[in-house]
C-alpha cells in the first residue's frame, strides 16, 4: 500500500502540496504572474519611462533623462489633430455600429426561437472568427474604382450619389478606398459582431413580462421602446460601445490601407517609432489613447456598461 | 382575449426583418466575394462581376515560396506560443477558479489586460521594453507577444472547465490512496482535456491571425499576417493574394469550430 509519512520525494512533497494550500496556490500562481509581471507590466513601465526620454539629436539614440517634452509636442496642432480625428472617428464609428447593430440585436433577442436564434448566433460570430486581414482585404477590393461597391452602386443608378460624397470636402477623396468615408464604412463593418452580442445581451434580459405589462397599462410600441427596452438595453450599448471606441482609437492598419493621407493615433504611433525612430515620441503619445479610453470607461461605468459584460 | 401560454415570438414587423437581414448581409457578403474572387480568371481581381472562374491560381500560389515561408513561420509561432500559453493558463487558472485571496480580481484583470488594451500600447509596450533591454528582434520576440495574451484564452476555457468539475472527484481520488501527482495525471487532466484542447486551438487561432502586436515585435520575419499586410500595402499578385485568403479564412475557421464544440456544454452550465 502507499508509504508512510516518510516517503519518496514525490509523496512527500504531494503530501505538502496538499495540506499547505497556500503552498499550492503559490506553485500554481507564481509561474502564470512571473511572466505577466516581467514580460506584460514590465513592458508597460518601460513603456511609461520612455515616454520621458527623448532622442540626442546627433545620434539619434534614446537618451535616458526625464523630461517632458515629448508631451509638450503632444500638445502642439499637428498631433492634437490627429488625437481629434480619432476620437471623432471612433464616435461616429460607435454611434453607426450601434444603428446598425441595435435591429439585429433586437430580433435576435426577441423574435428569433430555436434553430433561427442559432444560425444568427453564429452569422454574427462567423466575420469575427475570420482573419482581420482577410476582411480588411475584401473590403479593399470592394471598394476600389472597379469594384462591387461601384458596380451596384451603378446599376442602382446612383453614381451621383457617390460622386457628391466623394467631392465632400472632410469625408471624401479620390475613390472610396482612399477616403475617410471608406475607412469609416470599414471601421463599422470590422466591430459590429463587437457592438451586436452586447446588446442582443441585454436585451434578452429583459423579462418579457415587463414588455406585456408597459402595453397593458396603454403604452403604444413606441413608448413601450422608448421607455423601457432602451433604458435597459442602453448599458449592453455601452459595453459594445467600449470595444467600438477602443478597437477605433489604437487601429493603424485600416486607415493606411483605406485611407487618403490624413493621420490617426495608431499610424503616428506606428510610424514614430518605426521609420522616424523616435520610440519615446511614440511611446508618449501612444499614452494618448490610453488616456481617452479611461476617461471613455469611467464613463462607460457610471452608465452601467460594466454589468453587462 | 388569446392568453400567451406558451413561450412563442411575438411577430416581428417587416422592418425590422428586413434591417436584421441587411445587417446579416452587411456581415457576410464580403467574405462571400473573396471566395468568389479566387476562382476570377481576372488579373486585376477585383474587377465585379469577374469576367470568368478558374482555378489556375490555387496552382500559382501552391508555388511561392514566400507565400510557403510565411505559412511555417506562422505555425511555428503559433505553435509555441500556444504551448507556452496552455501551461500558464492552466497553472492560473488552477490557482484562480475555486479560490477566494486578496487580489485575486486584480490578477484576473491582468491577465484580460493584453487584450484588452488596443493592440498598439501592447505592442509598443513590448518594443520599448525589448530595445530597452537591447533584446533583438527575432522568432523569440515574437513567440513572447503572442503568448502572453493567448494566455488569457486558455485560462478562460480551463476555468469553466474546472468550475464544473467536482471536487469530490479529486478528494475521492486521495481517499483511494493517489498522490497529489497522480491525481493531476489520472484523474484531474482527462477531465480538463477537452477544455485545454479547445484553449489551445482558440490560442492557435488567435496567434495564426495576430498582426497588430506582431508588427512590432518582429525583426525581419515575416509572418503570414505580415505577408497579407504587405501585399495590401504593395500589391504583388492580387489573385495569389485571395488564394491565400481563402486558405487563411479555412484555416483560422476551423480551430474555432472545433473549440466551440468542444466546450459547448461549458457554456450552458457558466453562470454569471
Amino acid at each position: 500500500m502507499s508509504a508512510t509519512a516518510a516517503g519518496t520525494l514525490s509523496e512527500r512533497t504531494s503530501t505538502a502540496l496538499i495540506t499547505r494550500r497556500g503552498l499550492l496556490l503559490t506553485a500554481l500562481l507564481v509561474p502564470p504572474l512571473l511572466w505577466f509581471g516581467v514580460v506584460y507590466v514590465g513592458s508597460l513601465l518601460s513603456l511609461l519611462a520612455n515616454s520621458f526620454f527623448g532622442l540626442d539629436d546627433f545620434t539619434g539614440q534614446v537618451v535616458r533623462e526625464m523630461s517632458l517634452n515629448n508631451f509638450r509636442e503632444i500638445l502642439t496642432p499637428t498631433y492634437l489633430d490627429v488625437a481629434f480625428r480619432t476620437t471623432l472617428m471612433a464616435a461616429a464609428v460607435t454611434i453607426a455600429c450601434t444603428v446598425i447593430g441595435f435591429p439585429v440585436a433586437y430580433y435576435m433577442a426577441r423574435h428569433a426561437r430555436g434553430p433561427q436564434k442559432a444560425i444568427l448566433y453564429i452569422a454574427v460570430m462567423l466575420p469575427l472568427w475570420s482573419s482581420y486581414l482577410v476582411r480588411l482585404y475584401a473590403w479593399k477590393l470592394l471598394l476600389a474604382k472597379e469594384g462591387a461597391v461601384v458596380w451596384m452602386l451603378k446599376a442602382l443608378h446612383l453614381e451621383w450619389l457617390l460622386e457628391a460624397l466623394l467631392a465632400t470636402p472632410v469625408i471624401g477623396g479620390n475613390s472610396l478606398s482612399f477616403s475617410p468615408l471608406g475607412t469609416f464604412i470599414v471601421f463599422v463593418y470590422m466591430w459590429l459582431p463587437f457592438m451586436i452580442l452586447p446588446i442582443q445581451a441585454a436585451i434578452e434580459r429583459i423579462p418579457g413580462a415587463m414588455l406585456e405589462a408597459s402595453s397593458d397599462l396603454g403604452a403604444s410600441p413606441a413608448q413601450t421602446f422608448g421607455n423601457i427596452v432602451l433604458p435597459l438595453a442602453m448599458p449592453g450599448i455601452a459595453a459594445g460601445s467600449i470595444f467600438t471606441f477602443s478597437l477605433t482609437l489604437g487601429d493603424y492598419i485600416i486607415p493606411q490601407v483605406i485611407g487618403n493621407s490624413s493621420q490617426y493615433i495608431g499610424q503616428v504611433v506606428y510610424r514614430q517609432q518605426g521609420v522616424a525612430g523616435n520610440l519615446p515620441f511614440a511611446a508618449a503619445f501612444s499614452l494618448v489613447p490610453i488616456l481617452v479610453i479611461a476617461i471613455y470607461l469611467w464613463l462607460a461605468k457610471r452608465k452601467g456598461a460594466f454589468d453587462a459584460i | 382575449m388569446p392568453s400567451k401560454m406558451t413561450a412563442s415570438a411575438p411577430a416581428a414587423s417587416p422592418w425590422l426583418k428586413l434591417a436584421t437581414l441587411s445587417g446579416v448581409l452587411f456581415l457576410h457578403v464580403p467574405l462571400a466575394l473573396i471566395v468568389l474572387y479566387a476562382f476570377s480568371s481576372e488579373d486585376k481581381s477585383y474587377v465585379f462581376p469577374p469576367p470568368g472562374l478558374t482555378t489556375e491560381w490555387f496552382a500559382v500560389a501552391l508555388e511561392r515560396q514566400d507565400v510557403w515561408e510565411a505559412i511555417t513561420l506562422s505555425a511555428q509561432v503559433a505553435l509555441v506560443a500556444t504551448a507556452i500559453a496552455i501551461v500558464l493558463g492552466t497553472l492560473a487558472a488552477g490557482g484562480l477558479a475555486r479560490t477566494k485571496f486578496f487580489g485575486r480580481e486584480a490578477i484576473s484583470l491582468l491577465l484580460i489586460l493584453p487584450i484588452a488594451l488596443p493592440g498598439v500600447v501592447s505592442g509598443i509596450a513590448l518594443r520599448s521594453a525589448f530595445h530597452t533591454m537591447e533584446i533583438p528582434f527575432s522568432f523569440w520576440t515574437i513567440v513572447i507577444g503572442h503568448a502572453t495574451f493567448c494566455v488569457v484564452v486558455v485560462y478562460n476555457n480551463a476555468v469553466a472547465r474546472l468550475r464544473r468539475i467536482s471536487p469530490s472527484l479529486l478528494e475521492a481520488s486521495m481517499d483511494l490512496g493517489a498522490n497529489a501527482f497522480q491525481t493531476f495525471r489520472y484523474v484531474l487532466l482527462p477531465q480538463l482535456g477537452s477544455a485545454l484542447l479547445a484553449g489551445g486551438l482558440l490560442a492557435f487561432a488567435l496567434s495564426f491571425d495576430e498582426v497588430i502586436v506582431t508588427t512590432f515585435t518582429a525583426g525581419q520575419q515575416t509572418t503570414l499576417p505580415i505577408w497579407m499586410l504587405q501585399e495590401l500595402i504593395r500589391p504583388r499578385q492580387r489573385p495569389v493574394t485571395n488564394v491565400v485568403a481563402v486558405f487563411i479564412i479555412a484555416l483560422t475557421f476551423v480551430p474555432i469550430v472545433a473549440a466551440y464544440w468542444l466546450t459547448r456544454s461549458d457554456e450552458d452550465s457558466h453562470h454569471r
